[in-house]
């Protein structure tokens, strides 16, 4: 029977992967996604999981493990952080390339300098050109329940991608809330035995894997492996329909919430698309048509749906975690734009960057960015769209 | 990727770039990329092999423990010169290409 137990986020990474029972997890742990690693050491310690761990000396080396244990055949799974991540950077575009559905989840945290260990987007975003499917959660229970159909995306035969499992650093990773923890058996069917493509480990019908592709051949390899994300697509939201029907809680590519009817609409992802609702929901009490889209799948992005979602409202507040140095715009917020372009929608946008560094948001600031709306709908598209929240000036 | 004809399109090639078959690298040249091209003096030579052993690439052919009256693989060879470096007996010579 599914239990509701009180859980941490990084808790309820582990016990999903114990659930899932990876054949590999090679790792080398950073705060705040440590405890993921450490937990789940345990389960191997104690016999609980079949899985090989490998402790590696660095996060380089830890996704080059990974990778080539999925190349070689293996379900392969682990978690990092900031530093971790763009220390695994090289070998990021490299698992995508060799469409190895190796499953990280992604702690987010700044990168540094200088030195923060709480939470932004800076790290998953830099990874966010690198080929890997991005899923975003809000909270604890969508942690484990994104980790769960990870699986299921990654190792699509329509996809066969590496999915990053983002949740944010300290306000999910080390927040106890109250998680529905499914059955172990659940969890097993729902996500099946892996069955590998070309494993270099079937020795009856050897393969080259990753051979030297210059001016010749890299571009038509390019050119196929673009062809795996739209498909990607269309899988996660299969995949989260048939979560929704094993185990009552449904996911598509994003969130909708109040926002069909609303005339201004707030975009964010992570953990404070749930302060935007307490937002959305003060804003309706006093009269305002406030909606939000919280985006889940990041990459790919669901330019057509995010701006059919979007059409018709008055004006919109794009929420970036981190900036995007020398850029126009940042990186939700300019991919919400281009998706509105290319359908044909002008709607008066701005970019809010919030946030940084574990700064702290709260509904109020959310609010009065939503008060702000009116008068960007009233005076047109800004030239320069970007707004700072929380930060002193 | 010689394993494919030069105007394969992309729909046509293994997903995941994978080559479908193994040792094929013997099949793609790249010894173009060389500059300086290794002579090996075989009266001089000793067979210790130490030539065969630092080649980075796989270019000194080696016969029944010698590589006395075998050409070096100038398919595959860059001309890295390590061979020349580690020879102990100094009778490889590096000669610029196209002299």
């Amino acid at each position: 029977m599914p239990e509701i137990k009180p859980m941490e986020g990084n808790q309820a990474i582990a016990e999903a992967m114990r659930q899932i029972n990876p054949d590999v997890v090679a790792a080398y742990p950073i705060t705040p996604s440590t405890e993921i690693v450490q937990t789940f050491s345990t389960f191997v310690a104690n016999g609980e999981v079949d899985t090989n761990y490998v402790a590696v000396e660095s996060e380089h080396s830890a996704m080059t493990a990974c990778t080539a244990a999925a190349v070689a055949g293996g379900r392969v799974m682990n978690a990092t952080s900031s530093q971790g991540l763009a220390l695994m950077w090289e070998i990021l575009y490299i698992t995508a390339s060799l469409r190895a559905p190796v499953i990280l989840t992604v702690v987010n945290r700044a990168l540094s300098g200088n030195i923060n260990i709480h939470c932004d987007h800076s790290d998953a975003y830099g990874a966010r050109d690198a080929g890997w499917i991005q899923l975003w959660g809000e909270n604890v229970q969508e942690g484990y329940d994104n980790l769960i159909q990870a699986v299921r995306i990654g190792e699509h035969l329509d996809v066969r991608l590496p999915v990053m499992n983002c949740i944010d650093g300290f306000l999910v990773s080390h927040s106890y809330e109250l998680l529905q923890v499914e059955d172990d058996e659940a969890v097993r069917a729902f996500v099946g035995p892996y069955q590998a493509v070309k494993p270099l480990l079937d020795i009856a019908n050897p393969i080259t894997v990753g051979p030297l592709d210059l001016w010749d051949f890299y571009f038509e390899h390019k050119r196929g492996q673009l062809d795996a994300y739209p498909p990607a697509k269309e899988v996660i939201v299969e995949v989260g329909k048939e979560f929704g029907k094993t185990f009552g809680r449904e996911y598509g590519l994003f969130e909708e919430y109040m926002l069909e009817d609303a005339e201004y609409a707030v975009v964010a992802l992570g953990s404070a698309a749930g302060t935007a609702k307490d937002a959305v929901e003060n804003l309706r009490a006093d009269g305002m048509r406030a909606g939000l889209l919280k985006l889940r799948a990041f990459r790919p992005f669901p330019a057509p749906e995010v701006a059919a979602a979007l059409r018709g409202k008055k004006a919109l507040a794009v929420f970036d975690r981190a900036a995007s140095f020398g850029a126009a715009s940042f990186p939700l917020y300019s991919e919400v734009i281009g998706a509105l372009y290319l359908a044909g929608q002008q709607i008066p946008a701005i970019d809010i960057l919030y946030g940084l560094g574990g700064r702290e948001i709260v509904p109020e600031q959310i609010i009065e960015v939503f008060r702000s709306l009116p008068e960007v709908a009233a005076s047109g598209q800004p030239a320069n769209p970007v707004r700072y929240v929380g930060v002193r000036e | 990727m010689s394993h494919y004809a030069p105007d394969t399109k992309y729909q046509d090639l293994a997903p995941a770039g994978i080559i479908p078959q193994a040792g094929n690298a013997v099949e793609y040249i790249t010894g173009t990329w060389r500059l300086q091209r290794p002579h090996r003096r075989d009266e001089d030579c000793i067979d210790c092999l130490f030539c065969w052993v630092y080649c980075p690439d796989a270019a000194v052919p080696v016969q029944g423990e010698s590589v006395k009256g075998l050409q070096f693989d100038y398919d595959h060879c860059k001309g890295c010169g390590i061979c020349a470096q580690v020879c102990p007996k100094k009778c490889i010579d590096m000669t610029p290409e196209g002299h």
